[in-house]
């Protein structure tokens, strides 16, 4: 039986990027996700993680193993201080870019998670919340 | 900084990537397979992402990336031993590596890279 978690991770560097996925490979595979469950997450926290830390000037993860109606699963709250989203719903379309990716971090990410939500204040930071359940 | 190893095989080039990648490191394996390709007149390029759990949007690009400029200069990509899960992940992150070869192991990659060389060997035959 998974017992409820939370850690913190910052995200400073390309080296916390890779630490993020190996936690989140540690967190997923505690809360029992299945492989295909498992890559999609670290997956999709690699993106968030990487978008932190090119749009947002670095930031954190908040990680948590959480029971939610019964299913173990574990969510993943990134924060950053940088300069916010202007135009959200544009950017969870595939192919928006401000930088230089490929505009597939945020639609991707949300494709890849069972729960997902993004809050942005222009000036003030980027809050995006992803969770995937065991099923 | 950490490099990861190029080998030759025949006319071609291996990439077995064993680490996971922070984004310095696969910069410096694009730049660094360009560099091979055009010293050693490589042909083709095989990189092995078995060992890799995940391939991300930044990993995809640089796949990408390798493959465009190794056509340009008249070397072959295969990707080879993608993960099942991988495969089925990077297709919802939308990432289709529609620029990219694949196959299933190293030895089926090599094979197509070998069957592009053969038509030039023959040549070679006639002319004897």
């Amino acid at each position: 039986m998974p017992t409820s978690r939370t850690e913190l991770l910052d995200i400073r560097s390309s080296d916390d990027v890779v630490k993020v996925r190996q936690q989140t490979r540690v967190l997923a595979t505690e809360a029992g996700l299945s492989l295909v469950d498992q890559t999609k997450i670290i997956t999709a926290a690699s993106e968030l993680a990487r978008n932190a830390l090119d749009y947002g000037g670095g930031g954190a993860v908040q990680m948590q193993v959480l029971q939610k109606d019964g299913r173990w699963g574990v969510r993943l709250t990134f924060e950053d201080k940088g300069p916010g989203i202007t135009d959200v719903e544009a950017a969870l379309k595939d192919g928006f870019t401000t930088g230089t990716g490929l505009g597939l971090g945020l639609g991707g990410a949300r494709r890849l998670s069972n729960e997902f939500s993004i809050e942005s204040k222009l000036g003030a930071g980027t809050k995006v919340t992803i969770a995937r359940w065991k099923v | 900084m950490d490099r990861i190893p190029i080998l030759k095989l025949g006319d071609a080039l291996l990439v077995t990537i064993q680490v996971d990648m922070h984004d310095r490191l696969a910069t410096a394996l694009e730049e660094d397979l360009t560099n091979k390709i055009v010293t050693l007149g490589a042909k083709g390029v095989l990189i092995d992402i078995s060992a890799l759990e995940i391939v991300d949007s930044f990993i995809g690009r640089m796949l990408d990336n390798i493959a465009a400029v190794s056509r340009i200069l008249d070397a072959d990509t295969v990707v080879v031993g993608m993960r099942p899960a991988v495969a089925i992940t990077l297709v919802e992150l939308g990432l289709s590596l529609s620029g990219v070869k694949t196959a299933l192991n190293v030895e089926r990659g090599m094979a197509l890279i070998q069957r592009r060389l053969e038509p030039e060997d023959e040549d070679a035959d006639e002319q004897d």
